[in-house]
């Protein structure tokens, strides 16, 4: 129960993050640092590397050859940081010679931790609000067709299963592919929210669909007919409430899956343009990479989406199994 | 039975054509088209109008696709455009590569999914169940771009050694997902299964605990898993889409991406008729498993049973 409520915190805790991004970043997503190009993570520390106390500080890495991407630590004088200065929650000198990097810079000498605190944004900003149109979708759906029964029931129901049934990364990869590939920012994170929360719906609409047409027919829900309810008042009070339990659920894993289909989009180009930070759009700088072993840092976004497919599965706990998508 | 079998066939069909007409519509409603795409930006006008009349690109959409419908029929399935070659053995070549990563990842994940299962559900708490199940729980959140740490190019896939040199990275990037979903799946229907009256008469009669569980509990614990096998098909085919762009495996995922890229409609389609066939042979061997865990099920096949 304590790791269930732990994790619900933590996934609070990061989307916190990404709201707050621009104060937890030590450096601007954009910014380049062209001296820097896939420079390894500097290490914050409390001693330098001759034993002394520096408070909290790091040795700036200076590159030695751009072909072989290698880097010299320069333990001669090192760089202290600051804790909320210059509007920031940790701050180095703001000397773009000696820039503090968290998690190490990208091939263009971009920071990989600023791209990844303000890629949250853009990842989780999609994921949830695609979670919502799919929820407020499915709800709708599988609310008629559960409450209305009949030849509404049969074929919203067809169709929820005929979108179901099919890969949902094809259908939003086809459709997406099926639209101009330059678009506006805007319209493009609108249009994949909307991609997103069609394909997502089904699974919901399904789960409603079973819940209402059950819970219709419980002596609540005949007395508040008898006592001459309407029938949207009867859905709205009296049968999407019980459908609560089983939309927070489906919630919660359509999340990840959303949080993984928009790095998969932008990786493959379909998504966010690059002048967008995203998990999806780091990923495929990191593509570029000839031998992403030799950088690892670049695999972050990977990982952000791996830790937020976590944080949801443990937060869910035992009953993990019936994953979407 | 044969009614059932023909409605069956004709829901597949349906489900084929639908799906690949409709991709073949929304391509070609989308800009630019599969000359203008390839012939880049130097080719003049005319060159440009002479290649769209000659591969029937300036005929009006329902002649297009009347046309596409009356070859489909005829089991010919075009010529892709852009790369030159008939469609058919093309999308086969492709999606045999892509039917070799998911069936390979599929059969690694039940030998990997399936018998820890055993553990958890038979000793909940123990030290090894409690390891599985942590280890299910990270594996079951593992995204597919783990298969990039091998950005290596794939470019024939000719020999043997090749092949199976190039499997693994990518085969573990779909299958270990899978394998831990079946962990939990299998370990929750053991325990319900554990709990039923047959089980508790197969004890009274003395049967040894490991045979009433590999005998009898496991029997009546396969459905749920059968169950979803169906619903996995979906997910192997949307997982592979990922791990072929990810690890450039020539497959199904990476065919269908470049023909959308650029706008070649009879390649989409193609593409498009091979993943709906993979999908409704995936539905009817789920069916069919679910028929065969489950006697009663035989008469009244899976359709009601999954709903």
């Amino acid at each position: 129960m304590s790791a269930r409520r732990g994790a619900a915190g933590l996934l609070a805790l990061l989307m916190l993050l990404a709201i707050a991004a621009p104060f937890v970043s030590p450096q601007d997503p954009s910014e380049r640092f062209p001296d820097l190009p896939d420079a390894p993570p500097t290490p914050l520390r409390l001693f330098t590397a001759g034993g002394q106390w520096c408070g909290l500080c790091f040795h700036p890495q200076r590159l030695v050859s751009r072909l072989e991407r290698r880097f010299e630590i320069d333990t001669t004088a090192p760089v202290p940081v600051h804790l909320f200065s210059r509007g920031r929650l940790i701050a180095d000198s703001g000397d773009p010679g000696t820039p503090l990097l968290l998690a190490g810079t990208d091939a263009s000498g971009r920071d990989v931790f600023a791209r990844l605190i303000f890629g949250a944004r853009a990842s989780l900003g999609v994921a949830i609000i695609a979670v919502l149109g799919a929820v407020a979708l499915g709800l709708t759906i599988g609310g008629l067709a559960g409450a209305r029964g009949g030849w509404v029931d049969t074929w919203l129901m067809r169709l929820a299963d005929a979108i179901a049934v099919l890969p949902a990364i094809y259908v939003v990869v086809t459709l997406r592919a099926a639209l101009p590939l330059v678009l506006p920012v805007a319209t493009v994170f609108a249009l994949i929210t909307l991609l997103l929360a069609v394909v997502g719906a089904p699974w919901i609409a399904r789960g409603v669909r079973a819940i209402v047409s059950v819970e219709r027919t419980l002596g609540h829900v005949e007395a508040a007919r008898a006592l001459g309810a309407s029938s949207t008042r009867i859905l709205l009070q009296h049968l999407l409430p019980a459908t609560r339990g089983f939309i927070m659920r489906q919630a919660a894993l359509l999340l990840p899956a959303f949080v993984l289909a928009e790095a998969t989009l932008s990786f493959v180009g379909l998504g966010l343009p690059d002048t967008v930070p995203s998990w999806g759009t780091s990923l495929q700088e990191a593509a570029n990479v000839s031998a992403i072993a030799a950088f690892p840092w670049l695999l972050a976004p990977a990982g952000a989406v791996f830790l937020v497919t976590l944080l949801v599965n443990v937060a869910l706990g035992e009953h993990d199994a019936d994953r979407v998508l | 039975m044969p009614a059932r079998l023909l409605r069956r066939l004709a829901a597949t069909l349906l489900l084929v054509v639908g799906v690949s007409s409709a991709a073949f519509l929304v391509t070609h409603l989308a800009p630019g088209d599969v000359v203008q795409t390839t012939m880049g930006f130097s080719a003049s006008q005319a060159t440009i109008a002479r290649a769209q009349h000659r591969i029937g690109l300036d005929r009006p959409l329902l002649v297009q696709w009347g046309a596409w419908l009356a070859g489909v029929a005829r089991l010919d399935l075009g010529t892709s455009a852009l790369y030159q070659r008939p469609v058919g053995p093309l999308v086969a070549e492709r999606a045999l590569n892509t039917a070799l990563l998911a069936t390979v990842a599929f059969l690694v994940a039940l030998m990997l999914g399936i018998p820890p299962a055993f553990i958890t559900a038979t000793r909940p708490r123990s030290l090894a169940a409690h390891l599985i199940r942590v280890a299910s729980l990270v594996l079951l959140s593992l995204p597919p771009f783990v298969g990039m740490t091998s950005a290596e190019d794939v470019t024939g896939v000719a020999l043997l050694a090749d092949v199976l040199w190039h499997l693994p990275l990518p085969v573990a990037a779909l299958a270990l997902p899978l394998a831990a979903t079946f962990e939990r799946l299998q370990a929750q229907a053991l325990t319900e299964a554990l709990d039923q009256p047959a089980i508790l008469a197969a004890r009274a009669r003395g049967i040894p605990e490991p045979t009433i569980v590999r005998r009898h509990a496991w029997r009546l614990a396969l459905k749920p898993v059968a169950a979803v096998a169906g619903l996995v098909f979906g997910a192997l085919l949307s997982g592979s889409f990922v791990v072929e762009m990810v690890t450039a495996w020539p497959g199904l995922g990476r065919l269908t991406y470049d023909a959308l890229l650029h706008r070649d409609l009879e390649l989409v389609a193609g593409c498009a008729a091979a993943g709906a066939l993979v999908l409704s042979v995936g539905l009817l061997l789920a069916d069919m498993a679910i028929a065969w865990s489950d006697p009663r099920v035989r008469v009244h096949v899976a359709s009601e049973v999954r709903a």
